[in-house]
């Protein structure tokens, strides 16, 4: 396939087009004319640091929030009421009301909706069967990230927003969460995500935008994006075990108390140690990941 | 409107406010602490200021009339002014021209004020009021259920909406295909069904150890009560329309209670105030709820009797239900 009919195809499976979006804050520009696609049946990932524009531009995809220009397309559509039938969302922070068990939750956003699921069925998917007569304060995070993507996926929607699913969870409960958005995915469902973890843009997204200051300033796929700004690979070493002469010799960098080897040849860098007679204790090799190329594209790490 | 969706709010809500315990006791609680301490306390010595009916009080001239700490109030008209003397809404009443005087038996102002007029004129003939008497008790019991009514109304949906707003409740709900009218409407039908259930509760509850005066018919009471708490849930709704911050909410609310709370005619009668504070009063929806509910349990005034609050009431809910739905924020900018 050529690149044009690749691109030809891509626009027919597109789900949902962003057009030169803008969002602006009493003066603040949040949004500074930003334009992807999103194809139908992917894991879509918006990354960023905090205060990059992630939740305006997936609020403004909701029809939550108003744009100050561009527009966002439904298979080529603009938004109506209507959309909230058929897309589910995830907020970054939402209460639930106070006093309602879960499965008292769930019976209220079921009736707000003319197609739902059957309640079984969502409780096995998101693992609620435990708690399912529990206060709603008394949930702990990851129980309150399951009965939120259940309230998120209760009108069985083509598409679904999750807006930093997993933040604030424990390692576990965030691995857990991964599993359930993989089976969501299993379902041809579309998955729109906003995360500021990069491992987690890995695990799960098919194609990925990076977002700084309120542009975009990268996107692809994850793996063609480190393709194309990493070449090499990393070989750690603790520094004490590298003689000084050779550090110099190679211009290999010092990081905290390891020396850093950046290289095409693994093989070749490794043989050069050996010959070197440096122990090889505690050598790590590591390819680079969205973290780095983060660090790479904007000069700052993506939690800062 | 999807009824569906509508109900569905009003049941959740309706849960939320029955399982917050300690909330649902106070609410009980308050009317009944406030209707004991009072009847303990005016069943006792009484009010400081009294408030004489004279009839026509232009032709007079006595030394009474100097008497401090009391109000005098004109009555041309000497059957109303026994009527006022039986509803408490006066202690005292004279005639000047034909030497006589009427006491409220039983109550404590009334024989105080009766005290202090024999002192200076006791060539007076002494009448008694007719009827069933009415004590204070009997009097304030609308002026407090109404104004339990009215804080429930006003901070039980003000402020549930601006937490729901802050908290993102309501941003959580806009994301649904619930409209902002299924849920105004569903606050304020399942308000109206709290309210009315906590103020029966209450009647009924006190009614065991008060055995209250009643002429009039339930049936009409309750109209008052009802159409008294969608003006008052709606003023709550066109208050918190649009504000995100607590304690803005809690000033907006108080500023809204206290006028009532004093002007109302919750605790005394306004017979008598100027002029200015009557027109005033006139305005504030639990005036007309109060004396609509005290004209029906102390005079036996049907719902035809009343049109006059009637009509005030549902002017007000229909202007602050419609501005309040007109001003309405999910407000999920941020």
């Amino acid at each position: 396939m050529t690149e044009v009919e690749n691109s030809l195809n891509d626009t027919k499976n597109n789900i949902i087009e962003v057009n030169r979006l803008v969002k602006t804050y009493k003066g603040v520009q949040a949004v500074d004319d930003i334009s992807f696609a999103i194809t139908k049946g992917h894991c879509f990932g918006l990354l960023g640091p905090n205060g990059a524009g992630k939740t305006t531009t997936i609020e403004i995809m909701e029809g939550i929030i108003s744009t100050t220009s561009g527009q966002v397309l439904y298979s080529g559509k603009a938004i109506s009421k209507d959309i909230s039938q058929q897309i589910g969302i995830q907020f970054q922070s939402t209460a639930l009301q106070d006093f309602l068990t879960v499965q008292e939750t769930l019976n209220l956003f079921t009736a707000f909706y003319d197609h739902t699921l059957p309640h079984q069925q969502l409780i096995e998917l998101c693992g609620l069967k435990d708690f399912l007569d529990r206060d709603n304060r008394l949930l702990s995070g990851g129980q309150r990230q399951r009965l939120l993507l259940a309230l998120a996926l209760i009108n069985d929607p083509e598409i679904i927003f999750l807006d930093e699913p997993t933040t604030g969870l424990d390692p576990q409960a965030r691995r857990n969460f991964w599993q359930l958005i993989k089976n969501i995915k299993a379902q041809n469902k579309t998955v729109i995500l906003t995360t500021h973890y990069m491992d987690e843009a890995e695990q799960l997204c098919d194609d990925v935008v990076i977002m700084d200051n309120g542009k975009i300033i990268e996107s692809g796929t994850p793996n063609r994006l480190l393709a194309k700004h990493f070449h090499n690979v990393f070989i750690y070493l603790p520094k004490a075990q590298v003689p000084q002469a050779l550090i110099d010799k190679h211009q290999w960098v010092i990081a905290h108390d390891r020396v850093e080897i950046s290289t095409q040849q693994v093989e070749e860098t490794i043989s050069l140690l050996i010959a070197a007679q440096v122990p090889l204790d505690g050598l790590q090799v590591k390819s680079p990941n969205l973290d780095d190329l983060f660090l790479k594209l904007t000069g700052h790490s993506l939690r800062e | 409107m999807n009824l569906k969706r509508f109900f569905a709010v009003v049941k959740a809500r309706n849960i939320e406010f029955f399982r917050d315990r300690s909330s649902l006791g106070w609410n009980l609680l308050f009317p009944i602490l406030m209707l004991a301490g009072l009847s303990f306390v005016f069943s006792g010595d009484g009010k400081a200021v009294y408030k004489v009916g004279v009839v026509n009080i232009g032709s007079v001239q006595s030394t009474f009339m100097e008497t401090r700490y009391v109000d005098f109030i004109d009555y041309q008209d000497k059957v109303l002014a026994t009527q006022k003397l039986e509803q408490h809404a006066i202690d005292f009443l004279v005639d000047f021209n034909e030497k006589n005087y009427w006491v409220s038996q039983g109550s404590p102002n009334s024989y105080l004020v009766e005290k202090i007029f024999i002192g200076q004129h006791n060539d007076f003939q002494r009448l008694e009021t007719y009827g069933k008497k009415i004590r204070y008790v009997d009097w304030v019991l609308p002026g407090i259920l109404g104004m339990n009514m009215m804080f429930s109304c006003l901070f039980g949906v003000g402020y549930v909406i601006v937490r729901y707003r802050k908290n993102a409740v309501l941003k959580r709900l806009k994301a649904t295909p619930l409209s902002a009218f299924e849920f105004v409407s569903a606050q304020l039908v399942s308000r109206i069904f709290i309210v009315m259930f906590m103020s029966s509760v209450v009647y009924i509850g006190c009614n065991l150890f008060f055995d209250f005066y009643m002429l009039g018919s339930y049936f009409d009471l309750f109209m008052i009560a009802i159409l008294g708490a969608v003006s008052l849930i709606s003023l709550g709704l066109l208050v918190a329309s649009r504000s995100k911050s607590e304690e803005l909410i809690g000033g907006l609310l108080n500023l809204t209670s206290w006028p009532m709370m004093l002007l109302s005619g919750v605790w005394f009668s306004l017979e008598g105030a100027p002029n200015a504070v009557k027109v005033l009063a006139d305005f504030l929806p639990l005036t007309h709820l109060v004396a609509g509910a005290r004209k029906v349990i102390t005079e036996g005034a049907t719902l035809a009797d009343i049109s006059y609050h009637v009509m005030a009431l549902l002017i007000m809910s229909t202007i602050f239900l419609a501005l309040g739905s007109y001003l309405f924020s999910w407000n999920t900018e941020r």
